[in-house]
């Protein structure tokens, strides 16, 4: 088991007051709480800050805590020395209460580990029925998935109890209908695909938060998607009809003249077909072919002749 | 190996397709209608569509519920202030997609 430095954690020394402590608590756990937090390890890091908490705002736990010596590191092998909780009055009996199953093993060799399990026993499972939790897990599809729907595989990790009552770490697969018009941030639920319930209580459910892989040429905001659309310079300005793709198929769209660099132009409906319709959008990017021959330098010549265009007139010089 | 065959599972769209009352509210998120009642007050929830005696609560109330609750335990705020943290957490949220999306765009 390893050892862990809870003044490490909050990030305080260990002459800390407890009003220090207090606040650096705080301030950390705005800033890993996983509702919160966008750092991938927040989870994690907002566990361990909790179980530090627990011990280091408690002065009997810190005192029990600080007696272990100064000289243990962070991750170093640790085993508790016999008794080393003599003499140290804990009150409330069983130590801790809040969320302790989530505490680690180090914390539960010293401060043992409240309730649930310990009061367990055969008859205990009999006789409790409640639902199981509902799971949570992220699915990425494509944006031609969200557009015509799909059914696609998905292989999900989660932990269920054995029969001796200890976490076991499983995988399965699961067939998913993608409904058709799911978006980016939007949840798909699959009902009693959770945790098992305990006794004769029904399974929770399992909710698949959606994200869309990167594509090539759409980028998709809400349920509007958008399309650069590059034109040649005579395009945009005498007009003319593309061609262009859409998730749902090849279109034509009809350019107006005098069409400006990053104009958008929407096709009302063509994005993804949600219950009310997003739009997709072609933002127009005009394209310059290159001076790199005779030819095209002379066409460049010709046209700086014939237009008497200054595009730095705004700027007054 | 015989290649397991699996059953198709159809989900539904909680933002859109599915519609809570107040009973299966409470049931879905663990929180007692009281509760429920006091985040209504600050609109960390609202329902969709009150009829004289029936309110309709859109399904992904559940998820603002659950993280305004670990909100006030973790965080010690009080519920006026975890529905503007969750308000906010929203518009991040919004103001993130939308710059992927323009960072994508000028790619």
């Amino acid at each position: 088991m390893e050892f862990k430095d809870y003044y490490e954690i909050v990030g305080v020394s260990r002459d800390a007051s407890q009003d220090e402590i207090k606040r650096a608590y705080r301030k950390l756990a705005r800033k890993y709480h996983p509702d919160v937090s966008k750092e991938s390890d927040a989870e994690q890091r907002f566990k361990e800050l909790g179980e530090a908490y627990e011990v280091l705002k408690d002065p009997e736990k810190r005192a029990a805590y600080d007696q272990l010596g100064k000289n243990w590191k962070a991750g170093q092998d640790f085993h508790p020395p016999p008794e080393w909780d003599q003499g140290f009055e804990f009150h409330g009996g069983g130590f801790t209460g809040a969320d302790a199953e989530n505490f680690s093993d180090f914390f539960e060799s010293l401060f043992g580990r409240a309730g649930f399990r310990q009061g367990g026993g055969e008859s205990f499972h009999q006789q409790f029925h409640a639902r199981g939790q509902d799971t949570h897990a992220k699915i990425l599809i494509s944006l031609d998935d969200a557009y015509h729907g799909a059914t696609r595989a998905i292989s999900i990790k989660h932990t269920e109890l054995d029969q001796h009552g200890r976490p076991q770490l499983k995988e399965r697969t699961l067939n998913v209908q993608i409904p058709k018009g799911v978006r980016q941030g939007q949840h798909i639920r699959l009902g009693k695909q959770g945790a098992k319930g305990i006794g004769t209580g029904e399974a929770g459910d399992l909710y698949l938060e959606v994200e869309f892989q990167a594509h090539p040429f759409y980028q998709v905001e809400g349920k509007d998607v958008y399309l650069k659309c590059p034109l040649a310079p005579w395009e945009a300005m005498l007009g003319t009809t593309v061609k262009l793709p859409t998730p749902a198929g090849k279109i034509d769209l009809k350019i107006p003249a005098n069409s400006a660099n990053g104009k958008k132009l929407r096709l009302k409906g063509r994005g993804i077909p949600a219950r009310e319709p997003g739009d997709l959008y072609a933002v127009l990017e005009i394209a310059l072919p290159q001076a790199n021959d005779e030819k095209s330098k002379q066409a460049y010549r010709d046209m700086e002749k014939a237009l008497n265009f200054n595009p730095r007139a705004a700027l007054g010089v | 190996m015989a290649k397991q065959v699996l059953k198709i599972i159809h989900g539904e769209i909680l933002e859109e397709e599915i519609m809570l009352s107040l009973a299966q509210l409470c049931r879905r998120s663990s929180m007692s209608a009281e509760s429920i009642l006091e985040m209504m007050e600050y609109g960390v929830v609202e329902p969709y569509q009150a009829s004289q005696d029936k309110w309709l609560f859109k399904g992904d109330s559940v998820s603002r519920l659950r993280c305004a609750q670990r909100l006030k335990r973790d965080l010690g705020v009080n519920t006026a202030g975890a529905a503007l943290a969750l308000d906010l957490l929203q518009e991040i949220d919004g103001m993130r997609r939308r710059l992927r999306r323009l960072e994508q765009q000028l790619k």
